[in-house]
């Protein structure tokens, strides 16, 4: 396991409520692969909620600092890993007024005790990944064929505040296709899974989440790969066809290419039971 | 125009902080947007509806509330216009000024993960789900789907907290309106 091995690079971590909650099997490979590249994910101490979407729909002020005691627990000198896209930009969003802003600086001093850091750098997972591409490590054929749909949903469309970081569109296809693995063409790769209106709009989100996933089964897919946990639960719980594809974490199908330690628990926590298929593609006995 | 909606017009772009007046009204942000069946006036409209000082008529729509902030129109304004943005400014210049809400079940649900995390610093989401079905009257739609969420564990029955709840606290009864 990884937190036997010396030979890691601390990272600070900062998990998430659904990774930490309803997606925990997002957060174990997650840490698994990270392990194997060379990570070992130390948990920002005591995080809170980024804000979620709730925070800055109805009150900009309060999603701000909440995402501010975030950036303040981290400890100096190490990135930043965010797991969830959207806990992602909320946390880069404040990070950026911080920047722009002196008030905004002034006002986080005052209230944490301490300078913003101006050098922490937060990362996402992709940024992590994207030089794993070739290190000789992998093995070519490791993912048997497997053919998926790369659904990324909106964590490619960045707030035009945001717009000059860099976009990672394309990098599940290339990472997971070095294993072996098939990435389909279709159109709705960048389509909004439809996230928090699942609970009180239903009706608004089944018919997004069919088209999506129908779209998906006409390319010849075999299942859906996602990076965000918000985008993997609306696909399981509000789609109404009859043929239902199995979604995966990416962090899931890395760790099976990687061969690092996969967890049974980690398939029975999804809604679609995945296992026929990897044991179709020969991916577990 | 009247100086009433000239100044409710001017109040939003001071507010939100964006320029909107550089809206061409080409449609770009509704051909991508996901949620535009749900909408009455589409986003580029509820532009149209703050430049003419309309407040009423943009802060009594269910499109300030449908929008998720997906980002998808934002990337495709050809005038880089943050359209969620200035969603959240309406919603909040909504909530402050206790207009007829349309979509009170969105609004409902953003109050539940506020409290959660006021109460916890995290989200608890099985409680959220709770309080959210009672607080609608609605406690069977989804039931079903709820049971299968707790078969599989993905509903923790204990929140998770935070140790130092009291910053968060203080954080709400500062800025929570």
């Amino acid at each position: 396991m990884s937190a036997m091995r010396p030979d890691l690079q601390d990272i600070s971590y900062f998990p998430g409520c659904s990774l930490a909650t309803s997606a925990k099997e997002n957060n174990q490979s997650l840490k698994e692969v990270c392990a194997h590249i060379g990570f070992r994910l130390v948990d920002l101490d005591d995080w809170n909620c980024c804000g979620s979407s709730s925070a800055h729909s109805v009150n900009a002020e309060l999603a701000f600092h909440l995402a501010c005691r975030n950036l303040s627990l981290a400890p100096p000198g190490r990135p930043l890993l965010v797991a969830c896209p959207s806990c992602s930009t909320r946390l880069r969003m404040a990070q950026h007024h911080l920047h722009a802003s002196d008030a905004a600086q002034e006002a986080y001093r005052r209230r944490w005790g301490r300078a913003a850091d101006p050098d922490l750098k937060i990362v996402h997972f992709f940024e992590l990944i994207q030089n794993e591409g070739r290190n000789g490590t992998q093995r070519a054929n490791a993912l048997h064929g497997i053919k998926f749909a790369p659904y990324y949903g909106c964590m490619l469309a960045q707030p035009p505040a945001l717009r000059h970081e860099r976009n990672y569109h394309g990098l599940m296809e290339k990472m997971l296709g070095t294993f072996g693995a098939q990435a389909i063409t279709w159109g709705y790769q960048a389509r909004c899974c439809g996230t928090f209106l699942s609970v009180a709009r239903p009706d608004v989100v089944t018919p997004m989440i069919d088209t999506i996933m129908q779209g998906a089964i006409d390319a010849g897919a075999e299942c859906l790969v996602t990076a965000c946990a918000m985008c993997h639960l609306n696909l399981e719980i509000r789609c109404d066809l009859k043929t239902r594809l199995p979604t995966f974490h990416f962090s899931e199908l890395l760790a099976i290419a990687y061969r690092a330690p996969i967890q049974k628990g980690w398939f029975a926590k999804h809604l679609v039971d995945p296992v026929p298929l990897l044991k179709t593609r020969g991916l577990v006995t | 125009m009247t100086t009433t909606h000239k100044r409710f017009c001017q109040a939003v772009v001071e507010r939100c902080g964006e320029n909107f007046q550089r809206c061409l009204h080409c449609l770009s942000c509704a051909s991508g947007c996901p949620v535009i069946g749900a909408m009455t006036y589409r986003p580029n409209g509820v532009i149209r509806l703050v430049q003419y000082g309309l407040a009423q008529e943009v802060l009594e729509s269910p499109d300030i509330w449908i929008c998720v902030g997906c980002n998808t129109c934002a990337i495709a304004c050809p005038m880089a216009i943050d359209i969620p943005a200035l969603m959240d400014t309406l919603r909040e210049i909504a909530v402050e000024n206790q207009a007829n809400i349309n979509e009170t079940g969105i609004l409902n649900f953003h109050k539940e993960v506020l409290d959660s995390i006021q109460r916890y610093g995290r989200t608890h989401k099985l409680e959220i789900m709770l309080r959210y079905k009672v607080r609608q009257r609605d406690l069977f739609s989804d039931m079903d789907l709820g049971l299968k969420m707790m078969a599989k564990r993905k509903l923790d029955l204990l929140p998770s907290r935070i140790a130092d709840t009291q910053s968060v606290a203080n954080l709400f009864k500062e800025f929570n309106r």
